[in-house]
């Protein structure tokens, strides 16, 4: 049971994708301009992550070791089309601002390092435990940067105002870099700081 | 190990992939018809955004005052046996047995083919026409601006004009979108009284003094290139290349029409 409880809760702390493995940086940076994005995101990435893991871990035994990565990305790729339609059906809007992102989760680092670093040698239940973990740790980081982005970038948070923004009259001037992709690269290497001065351990030797 | 013998290689693969295109499939098959509803849910909301007539139940308003036709550009006549719906114009566009190539002299929009058909949208007011809207497309800096233009029914006089799809840079060509500058087309004429497309969105302010204000528009600081790109799409989709046939047939049948 402990041992369970540490497939989930470590990849958001002390083993966390983004922030002490750097995958999946790429989408961090493109949806984090506003919360809503983040959150469907990242709820795509746990649904595939997940699902994924369970499904790879379920059949790890019948999978050629010639052919595993190009059945592990077939059974991503099948789960990342399903998602991607299920949002396009019943989130349109949404779904045009994530644009090519939800695809790209083919391609994200952590959806295929889980399975083929964990799934493949463990129990379904484990692996889909380490999945839901560290599609939350993905998600973690998304959000807090997203949460940030959309505070100073545009003053809202979830589209409810929080600083007041000039143009509608109040007092916050927007940063507009907030607003550009960059920005979460500043972001994330600030929480990455942050997270290194609370867990010495995970810095790297020099 | 015999997981890794040939055939066995072959049955996995094969098993994995039969699953997963099943999977995928049905997935696509079952949200199809709500996706289809969204894509007219999608037109809807654009067109009816045009027309000022947008609240909160586009399908309902629709549904009272829409009328979508689909015109054969050459002549100008309503094409009563295609589905306006299914009707894809840039599918079409594409496709080198439905399209028309745009003479080079004559393709201001820069498009260099077109669909032989587009869609038309009249608006109603108690069986009165009100409006006519125009989907119109043409090159600007780096990408195809996509928009539709309403026009009253003496189909000169702009009663709204906006884009629903585009790539141009934001904060310069992008602010297209910007809600000051498209106030500004309403009451402008876009054609003159020979009914040739004279509208023109110029390099800075139109002065109040301009005899041919009203045939003109401020530009967009920085974005001469997507303002140019404006002026010349709507005097190719206006012009006798676009709409222009249909046009006219619609001033000599004097609103009689559909």
């Amino acid at each position: 049971m402990a041992k369970l409880k540490e497939n989930l809760f470590r990849p958001l702390f002390d083993n966390n994708p983004i922030a002490l493995q750097i995958l999946g940086i790429c989408s961090a940076l493109a949806v984090t301009g506003r919360m809503e994005t983040a959150l469907v995101m990242s709820l795509a990435v746990i649904c595939v992550v997940a699902l994924s893991s369970a499904v790879i871990s379920l059949i790890r035994r019948q999978i050629p070791d010639s052919i595993r990565i190009i059945v592990q990305m077939t059974i991503i790729a099948s789960l990342v089309i399903i998602v991607d339609q299920t949002i396009q059906a019943f989130l349109p809007d949404l779904s045009r601002k994530l644009s090519v992102f939800v695809g790209l989760i083919i391609t994200n680092c952590i959806v295929l390092g889980r399975a083929e670093a964990f799934a493949m040698k463990h129990e379904p239940g484990a692996a889909f435990l380490d999945g839901l973990g560290n599609g939350l740790g993905y998600s973690l980081v998304l959000l807090i940067v997203a949460s940030l982005r959309e505070i100073f970038g545009v003053g809202t948070w979830f589209g409810l105002t929080v600083l007041k923004t000039a143009q509608s009259g109040g007092w916050y001037v927007p940063n507009g870099l907030m607003l550009l992709p960059p920005s979460a690269f500043f972001i994330i290497g600030l929480l990455i700081w942050a997270l290194r001065t609370w867990k010495p351990e995970q810095v790297e030797k020099g | 190990m015999a997981n890794d013998s040939a055939g066995r290689t072959l049955l996995v693969a094969f098993l994995v992939c039969f699953v997963c295109s099943l999977l995928v499939s049905v997935t696509a098959m079952g949200l199809r018809t709500i996706k289809e509803r969204d894509a007219r849910l999608i037109t809807y909301r654009q067109v009816l955004a045009v027309a000022g007539l947008l609240d909160d139940d586009p399908e309902a308003v629709w549904n009272a005052r829409v009328e979508m036709k689909l015109v054969e550009l050459a002549d100008g006549r309503y094409r009563e046996d295609l589905d306006p719906w299914s009707f894809n114009p840039r599918r079409a566009a594409a496709d080198p047995k439905r399209n028309y190539r745009i003479p080079a002299e004559l393709d201001l929009a820069e498009i260099k083919t077109r669909a032989r058909q587009a869609p038309v949208y009249l608006i109603r007011d108690g069986g009165q026409l009100s409006q006519v809207i125009l989907p119109v497309h043409g090159k600007g800096l780096w990408s195809t601006l996509y928009g539709y233009l309403a026009l009253a029914p003496d189909l000169t006089t702009v009663k709204g004009f906006a884009f629903h799809e585009h790539g141009e840079t934001p904060g310069l060509g992008g602010e297209v979108d910007n809600p000051s500058w498209q106030a500004q087309w309403p009451g402008k004429e876009v054609r003159d009284a020979e009914g040739r497309p004279v509208i023109e969105v110029l390099r800075g302010k139109v002065e109040a003094t301009d005899p041919l204000a009203r045939h003109r528009v401020d530009g967009l600081s920085g974005a001469t290139i997507t303002a140019r790109g404006v002026t010349n799409l709507l005097r190719y989709w206006l012009g006798e290349d676009g709409f222009g046939p249909y046009l006219r047939r619609l001033v000599e049948e004097g609103g009689s029409h559909g």
